[in-house]
């Protein structure tokens, strides 16, 4: 299809390349939730920020028992996972807006967005696991 | 009259007419706050791969995640700490803007003093941030 080989240049509107007509709402429905999680996680993200580096002694108190107390309240293990999707889909579309931007070839296109995807679903999914199965008394 | 315009047409040089070759938008402040918004968000994506996989070791053993944790706290770490806080702070506060600027009826006439605000309000924040990390590392590593 289109391959961008002049730089800055554009496809001219009423190319015959680009899709008649729109089918789907998704871009629409991605950019409203960047905004609403953009505001979930102002709060979610900063407060995680505070208490993990500046309160009580910062990075230097965490270890595994810190962890362990912390994830021992249903709060903040809500807090965690909700903070996990969230940031997850929010740099996961942001990184795909990039990738959309500035990839020449639909091919890189393609195989950058499916790297993206996978790293997703593998940190999304993944951190889930651990919430979910988190065990106090591992050896 | 006729003439005239016709020559004034013709005068115009031919090779301005298709502009896009070479031509790079400059652009306003506006750009750079979007340039770095982009920059700040990439940067804290790959920090949050690392950190979702860092904490899933609590899920290897203690020992596992322990080790790994503390080379987060040596005393150079602040660097990495104090770049992924100044992007976090930065891309926060210009997301809001940003909204503000969708929703807000008087958003786009405000966009350049919000930017302002935004950027003293990061410096607010980040330089007491820095002198305690600082400081901290400082005390650990000369006076601990």
């Amino acid at each position: 299809m289109t391959t961008t080989e002049a730089p800055l240049s554009v496809d001219k509107p009423r190319s015959p390349a680009r899709p008649a007509a729109r089918r789907s709402n998704f871009e629409l429905y991605s950019w409203i939730f960047m905004r609403l999680s953009g505001v979930v996680l102002l709060f979610l993200v900063l407060g995680h920020l505070l208490i993990m580096l500046f309160l009580d002694g910062g990075v230097h108190r965490i270890n595994f028992a810190f962890v362990a107390g912390r994830w021992a309240s249903p709060f903040w293990q809500f807090w965690d996972l909700t903070m996990l999707w969230l940031a997850g889909l929010h740099g996961g579309n942001g990184l795909r807006t990039v990738i959309n931007d500035y990839s020449r070839s639909d091919r890189t296109r393609f195989w950058l967005k499916m790297l993206l995807y996978c790293s997703i679903v593998l940190t999304v999914v993944l951190g889930t696991y651990v919430l979910f199965t988190f065990d106090p008394n591992i050896s | 009259m006729a003439s005239t315009t016709a020559t004034a047409a013709e005068g115009r040089p031919r090779e301005e007419a298709p502009r896009a070759k070479g031509t790079l938008y400059r652009g306003d402040l506006g750009m750079w706050s979007w340039v770095a918004h982009r920059i700040t968000g990439v940067l804290t994506f790959f920090f949050l791969f690392v950190h979702v996989l860092d904490t899933a070791l609590v899920r290897v053993s203690p020992n596992a995640y322990d080790t790994v944790i503390n080379t987060y706290k040596h005393p150079l770490m602040i660097v990495f700490e104090l770049g992924l806080l100044a992007a976090v702070l930065f891309h926060a506060f210009n997301g809001i803007r940003v909204m503000l600027v969708d929703f807000w009826s008087r958003g786009p006439r405000l966009q350049r003093p919000m930017l302002w605000t935004v950027l003293v309000l990061w410096l607010v924040l980040i330089i007491p941030a820095a002198i305690s990390m600082i400081a901290r590392a400082a005390t650990e590593l000369f006076g601990g």
